[in-house]
């Protein structure tokens, strides 16, 4: 796992199966706003990299970026090896969950799936739609609408529709957001499941318990950089939190951050 | 549980990816029917305030009639329009779609071909409805008019369909969206509601043909250029 602001070279990639993910200087603007500033990562499969950072820090634009939804004005992305602009093989390999379902309220639980499972060009989608519902354990509300499941429930829904084609990586911005204990416990359950069958995974959150629990790795950006990375058993709970916080402390001191929840 | 191989899979072609997002919002419009049944309360409606404010000794049913039907038409189709993307908006299941492995054009197509459902629906009810209250004769010509009708119904809702698209990120979209939509619509309005007055009034179709090739010409404008503009709509 490699995660930075500058660009770092590679091996032949010929010589070593390609990495999951990974993505070389990515800049991104909003008018003169540099939301990116030259971030490079790479993910290995079953790898979990937890992402922090104040609100405003590049970490939803860097996950839009890397799920195909944001073009950006300088670097690459590439999963498994292959570019992710234009490329509609790499963007089937990416899955997608953030805070908010992404589902349609008015169609059942399978309907979504099933139509997601379409959409990638899944062979047996209503059986694929089956198995992700089976793996998150909802599928006992497969018939229920989008709109009378819980929160929570929908959440599940979510993730079981952003692995529905199998993806090689998950993408999660804040997806603990609005769910209760039991909540977000049966989530974390769920992740890490993903990750035990070689899933790779980016998450994004504020909370720093959540965050570390399930991460291989962990990184902090600030100001559209990475400026913090290392190995999940490298990170000492306790000291990373008040370290973090003393991050955040000085972005708010310099004005461009509003709120954090440490949680550990 | 991850893919073997970057490859392995293959999304679905143009027009298989365009009935897939069509046959979506149908089911969901058929599910909710919350935007066809106001669109046809506004249709009848409207049909009805026309009727009541028209003084028939002044202007006789035929002339008053295609106007009548056209802005009806318009209105109405605005209304499903709105809907097209805000339905996609709620939950931003829009990032769902977009982050799939299909072409951004074959999006606006499945989306205009549902709103093209929805706006021949609506006028499946207005235009009998038309031809009660103001006692047209449809008999012979309603093949033709059915033909015009969906005819301009392509041309209205490209350029409905992607200017929903623009509009529904802004806080304003019901008021930006007939804005943006209405000046281009005029190409559209103006050869069918002249197509129809002359169907209507048992004229012989060569009068109507250079109104009729109008709406074509701008119907095929219209469908390449909103569906080659659509991609960039979507950008942030």
């Amino acid at each position: 796992m490699l995660a930075s602001s500058t660009s770092t070279s590679h091996a032949d990639p010929r010589a070593a199966p390609a990495p999951a993910m990974d993505a070389q200087g990515l800049v991104r603007h909003y008018g003169r706003r540099r939301a990116l500033d030259g971030v490079s990562l790479a993910l290995e499969p079953g790898e979990c990299l937890a992402l922090f950072g104040p609100n405003g820090a590049g970490k939803t634009t860097l996950l839009r970026v890397l799920a195909g939804l944001l073009r950006p004005q300088a670097g690459t992305v590439r999963v498994g090896g292959v570019t992710l602009a234009g490329d509609a093989e790499a963007r089937a390999q990416v899955g997608l969950v953030s805070h908010q379902s992404m589902l349609y309220a008015a169609l059942t639980v399978r309907e979504n799936l099933v139509f997601t499972a379409r959409l990638y060009g899944v062979s047996q989608p209503a059986r694929a739609a089956e198995a992700a519902l089976e793996r998150l354990r909802v599928l006992d509300r497969a018939e229920s609408t989008v709109r009378s499941l819980s929160r929570g429930l929908q959440q599940r829904v979510s993730i079981a529709r952003a692995i529905v084609h199998q993806p090689r990586v998950v993408l999660l911005d804040e997806p603990y957001t609005g769910l209760d204990e039991v909540g977000a416990a049966a989530l974390t359950a769920a992740l890490t499941e993903l990750a035990a069958h070689g899933v790779a995974m980016i998450l994004v959150t504020h909370n720093l318990a959540e965050g570390l629990a399930l991460a291989t790795h962990a990184a902090i950006m600030r100001d559209g950089q990475i400026v913090r990375s290392e190995p999940r058993a490298a990170v000492e709970p306790a000291r990373y939190a008040a370290q973090y916080r003393e991050l955040l402390t000085s972005v708010v001191a310099s004005g461009s951050m509003t709120e954090v929840t440490s949680g550990v | 549980m991850a893919s073997s191989a970057v490859g392995s899979q293959r999304g679905p072609g143009l027009l298989a990816a365009a009935w897939l997002v069509a046959r979506k919002d149908l089911a969901i419009e058929f599910r909710t029917r919350s935007a066809f049944f106001s669109a046809l309360v506004f249709a009848l409606l409207a049909v009805v305030i026309f009727f009541f404010a028209w003084d028939a000794t002044a202007v006789s049913s035929l002339d008053l009639a295609p106007g009548v039907l056209w802005v009806i038409f318009t209105f109405s189709g605005l209304l499903g329009l709105n809907r097209s993307f805000s339905l996609e908006q709620a939950d931003r299941a829009v990032d769902a779609l977009l982050a799939a492995p299909v072409e951004r054009e074959a999006i606006f197509l499945g989306k205009a071909f549902a709103n093209l459902v929805f706006v021949l629906a609506v006028q499946a009810f207005a235009i009998p409805a038309v031809a009660l209250f103001y006692n047209v004769p449809l008999g012979g010509v309603w093949p033709a008019l059915a033909g015009i009708a969906v005819l301009a119904a392509v041309g209205l809702v490209c350029v409905g369909t992607l200017f929903s698209a623009m509009a529904v990120n802004t806080r304003l979209a019901e008021l930006l969206l007939p804005m943006l939509a209405l000046p281009f619509f005029v190409p559209i309005v103006m050869p069918a509601a002249q197509v129809t007055a002359r169907l209507l009034a048992g004229r012989p179709m060569a009068e109507a043909w250079p109104w009729l090739r109008i709406l074509l010409g701008f119907d095929l404008v219209f469908l390449v250029a909103c569906t080659l503009a659509f991609p960039y709509t979507l950008e942030e």
